[in-house]
């Protein structure tokens, strides 16, 4: 699929919480194909601290609005500009990017696994798995109670289950440590959020030999293949994230 | 309408945009966002003799209108570009050139010599410039001995265009322009990363893997500028600018200060788009104020200031 930079038009800012916001954007023409796990390089202004683009995956999309949504986490200058945009104003992006999540077979059983801003292209991949008629297991993991994003969201998509740190909501304890992830018989993991959490997945998945995919959120100059700044070590050696990522198969790291 | 042609001893170009090495891939992946034919040439990323890893991860960090990097060429290495690559890119119509790198002369000048066989690949550009490597690079491009003998050594066994990629890391720029152009260098290319350095305070740590790293961007454009200005007096062979250009009037900037060309590196991560638009901004300006040939401001301040 050609990449494409286009001037999408900002539909509708709206805040999730205290560090969330999601941006819906519309494209100035038909939408591309675009599929769970892909992303978007964002430019956000000229200025001398936002000067490269920002990656975000897509959370959402409609083909019929040519819109797309982005979940996004206030996590520094450039998303903190990103919350302030009105209705209408100009956003610059770059997509389709990346390899997207494989394809479950039908009749096969499904664990999505997030935390933080990582549940953010989980949703995208929820919708598309139901659309398979398969109805996922969904694994959210939060700081407490105040910190749960989008869980309504998910509820549309499959069966849903939360933990947080201080048991303020659902389980309590990690999400490597709820028993969908210990004992559930599942033939695929798809995974996202902070790296401590993806690797504990990894770990428990391969030990348990199910299919996992992680998508991986690097450092990125360029996002289209052309900077090498991106990398992961693979059992194939350095790959770009970019291009060949975000999302990687568990077995292919080195973790 | 307007010239934006020039030469490098008998090689043509059709206008003096080029991408910088390190920066556009091997020019395919640019594909999507540019015809490569409209471009002065491609120069593609930094090439050794055997496959290279490069650095460790993180390999970049965003500066203030910058970034600084450490990738440490990685790359295929020859082999695989000529069996993958360089038949794709021998349709092309423009000029596709490869950016030399070696841990010793005896690499550098096997690499040049295998290239040298390519036939469609007109042009090298040696760098004795880049500062993440440990063995080779920017230690050859900083000391002028061994920038002469590595010069002198490719020069012998390649007889296309040879290009000299300096590093900005030196007190003297002339001193170095000069060797180049002593030793038979078709012309000299400057300036690569700065050496430079950032803290992640909050983590306490380095930003980067290598600890410090190459400095591109805007943030270099001044120092760059300098530099092609001092260089363009020195020497009576082409200079090509490089250095945080962003847009047609950077390139300008360039040329005024002596560049013959330019290239655009950084930039095209943010707007992969952009050689193409400095390629119409440069041919509109030269409309606008009436000049005919855009060699007319080659070096314009040196010739007016
Ligand atoms: C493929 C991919 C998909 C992503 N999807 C999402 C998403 O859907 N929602 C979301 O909230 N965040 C997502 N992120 C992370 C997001 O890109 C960063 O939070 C954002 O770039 C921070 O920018 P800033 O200017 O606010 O922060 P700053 O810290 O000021 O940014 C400084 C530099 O570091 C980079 N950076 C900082 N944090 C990250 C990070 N976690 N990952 C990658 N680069 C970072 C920035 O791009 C920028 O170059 C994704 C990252 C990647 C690589
Ligand atoms: C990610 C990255 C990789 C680079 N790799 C190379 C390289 O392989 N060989 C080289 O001669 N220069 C390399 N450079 C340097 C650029 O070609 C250029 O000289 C420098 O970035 C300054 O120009 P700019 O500010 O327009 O980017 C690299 C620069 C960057 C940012
Ligand atoms: S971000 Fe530039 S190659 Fe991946």
């Amino acid at each position: 699929m050609a990449k494409l930079i286009r001037d999408f038009k900002v539909l509708n800012n709206t805040k999730i919480t205290q560090d969330y916001f999601i941006l819906e954007l519309v494209s100035p023409e038909k939408l591309q194909n675009l599929m769970p796990g892909q992303f978007v390089q964002v430019r956000i202004d000229g200025s001398r601290e936002t000067f490269l683009r920002r990656p975000f995956s897509v959370h959402d999309l409609d083909y019929d609005k040519n819109s797309i949504k982005i979940l996004v986490q206030i996590a520094g200058k450039g998303t903190e500009k990103m919350s302030k945009l009105l209705p209408g104003e100009i956003l610059n992006i770059i997509y389709p990017l990346g390899r997207p999540f494989s394809e479950p077979n039908k009749g096969e059983n499904i664990l999505l696994v997030g935390g933080g801003s990582g549940v953010a292209p989980l949703l995208f991949l929820a919708k598309h798995i139901k659309q398979l008629e398969i109805n996922p297991d969904i694994l959210l993991g939060f700081k407490s109670q105040q910190r749960i994003i989008e869980t309504e969201e998910f509820e549309k998509y499959g069966r849903v289950f939360i933990t947080t740190d201080d048991g303020s909501a659902g389980r309590e304890g990690l999400v490597t440590e709820h028993p969908l992830l210990l004992k559930g018989k599942y033939d695929r993991i798809y995974c996202c959020g902070p790296e401590a959490m993806m690797k504990a997945v990894v770990s428990l998945a391969k030990s348990r030999n199910i299919f996992c995919e992680v998508s991986l959120e690097h450092l990125m100059a360029c996002g289209i293949g052309i900077c090498l700044c991106c990398i992961v070590k693979t059992t194939r050696g350095n790959i770009c994230t970019c291009t060949e990522g975000p999302v990687i198969n568990a077995n292919e790291l080195l973790w | 309408m307007v010239n934006l042609s020039f030469k490098i001893g008998n090689l043509s170009f059709k206008n003096p945009v080029i991408t910088a090495s390190g920066t556009c891939g091997y020019g395919i992946e640019l594909e999507d966002f540019i015809s490569l034919e409209k471009l002065g040439g491609i120069i593609v990323k930094g090439m050794t003799l055997k496959p290279r890893e490069g650095n460790p991860y993180p390999r970049m960090v965003e500066t203030p209108s910058g970034m600084l990097n450490s990738v440490g060429l990685q790359n295929n290495g020859i082999e695989y570009f000529e069996k993958h690559i360089y038949p794709r890119l021998t349709g092309l119509d423009t000029n596709v050139m490869i950016n030399v790198n070696g841990s010793t002369i005896e690499e550098y000048v096997e690499l040049a010599e295998r290239i040298s066989h390519l036939e469609k690949i007109p042009a090298i550009e040696l760098n004795i410039s880049c500062p993440n490597v440990k063995m080779g690079g920017m230690a050859f491009g900083t000391n002028p001995v061994t920038a002469r003998e590595v010069i002198k050594s490719v020069r012998k066994v390649y007889s296309r265009i040879l290009i000299v990629k300096l590093s900005p890391n030196v007190t003297s720029i002339e001193e170095f322009a000069k060797i180049a152009e002593d030793e038979g260098a078709d012309a000299i290319s400057l300036v690569n990363t700065l050496l430079g350095m950032a803290i992640d305070v909050k983590k306490m740590k380095p930003s980067l893997a290598t600890i410090t790293g190459g400095l591109s961007g805007p943030a270099i454009k001044p120092v760059a500028v300098r530099m092609v200005w001092q260089a363009a007096k020195t020497v009576k062979i082409p200079v090509i600018g490089i250095g945080g250009i962003m847009n047609e009037i950077d390139a300008l900037e360039f040329i005024m200060a002596g560049a013959t060309a330019i290239q655009v590196g950084t930039a095209l991560f943010i707007d992969p788009s952009v050689p193409c638009k400095i390629i119409t901004g440069i041919e509109q300006f030269l409309v606008e104020r009436g000049f005919e040939d855009y060699s007319l401001l080659i070096g314009y301040i040196n010739k007016n200031f």
